[in-house]
């Protein structure tokens, strides 16, 4: 991999000119913020997060050496996020995790899950670009979910710390359950999609004016 | 709709998998050996019960991984998910 596509996207081009960056969802951000303005919703994107797809053999070394380094275990029960340090890792697989980390992390994080490797059987890919981090959050989170997701979102259930692969209407995405919301890791192509179908699944609860 | 319990992730919709066919057919040993008739039987040729039938799922959405299920090919029940590399449980 030559490019690095967060650390390389504010870069200056052969002619001079400052080359900006855009997020997927950044032109929904103004119809995110009439809809939170209700106060039982807040929508809102996240931009630029890094995002490493990490694949190891959980019962590795390697495996461990990785979470050491990471200050965060690679989690191996399904369904289960660990975070700490401005980090979460994602189980996605038996042998798959994503870590999520701050805008411009993805080179450092990269080396230094090369590097508790230390050339065994590992893969580390920079897939930030692949995928957006939206935000639905407020006490109608769950509700607004549940209109497009089959998963049961109970707090028992889906309570903070886990994660699901699943589909949200139709979409594939990437379920966070966080302490303050959820996070919706949606692939850039289809945030545009899903920013539509959100701001249409929370109509019901941020409309104000069709309160009795 | 199938409630199909990925053995990685749980109960999910039929909607988050993908259909494999029939599980535990062996690839042939030496594929060179075989008359055409015979590399064609293991190409096309599969079980066709109606009861149970082990199969593979792929949880597409979800995990990506592959696994078995024992269906039943008449009522849509499943008896059992097992991981791919497990034998068939015996009672199903």
């Amino acid at each position: 991999m030559t490019a690095d596509p967060v650390a390389d996207s504010v870069a200056e081009s052969a002619a001079g000119f400052v080359i900006g960056r855009r997020s997927p969802a950044a032109a929904y951000s103004d119809r995110f913020a009439a809809a939170s303005a209700g106060g039982a919703i807040r929508l809102a994107e996240i931009p630029f997060l890094t995002h490493l797809n990490v694949r190891a053999d959980p019962a590795s070394p390697a495996a461990e050496r990785i979470g050491t380094a990471l200050g965060v275990p690679l989690p191996v029960e399904p369904g289960v996020v660990t975070e700490g340090g401005g980090l979460s890792v994602l189980w996605l697989g038996p042998d798959e995790w994503l870590v999520v980390g701050p805008d411009g992390a993805a080179r450092e994080l990269r080396e230094r899950i090369r590097g508790a490797a230390a050339g065994e059987h590992v893969s580390v890919v920079d897939v930030s670009a692949q995928r957006t981090t939206l935000v639905v959050a407020g006490e109608r989170a769950r509700d607004v979910l549940a209109h497009g997701c089959a998963l049961d979102l109970h707090p028992r259930e889906f309570g903070p710390g886990r994660c699901a692969q699943t589909l949200l209407a139709r979409t594939g995405v990437v379920l966070v359950a966080k302490e303050d919301g959820f996070w919706v890791l949606v692939r850039s192509s289809f945030a545009a999609y899903a920013a539509e179908w959100l701001l249409d699944a929370v109509v019901e609860y941020t409309a104000v004016e069709c309160r009795g | 709709m199938l409630l199909i319990a990925c053995p990685w992730c749980g109960p999910r919709d039929e909607a988050e998998f993908h259909y494999g066919g029939q599980a535990h057919v062996a690839h042939p040993d030496d594929p060179a050996a075989l008359s055409d008739e015979e590399w064609a039987r293991y190409l096309f040729f599969r079980d066709n019960p109606k009861g149970l039938f082990a199969e593979r799922w792929s949880h597409a959405a979800g995990c990506r991984r592959w696994f078995n299920a024992v269906r039943d090919t008449a009522t849509n029940e499943i008896h059992a998910v097992y991981r791919v590399g497990e034998p068939r449980p015996v009672n199903s």
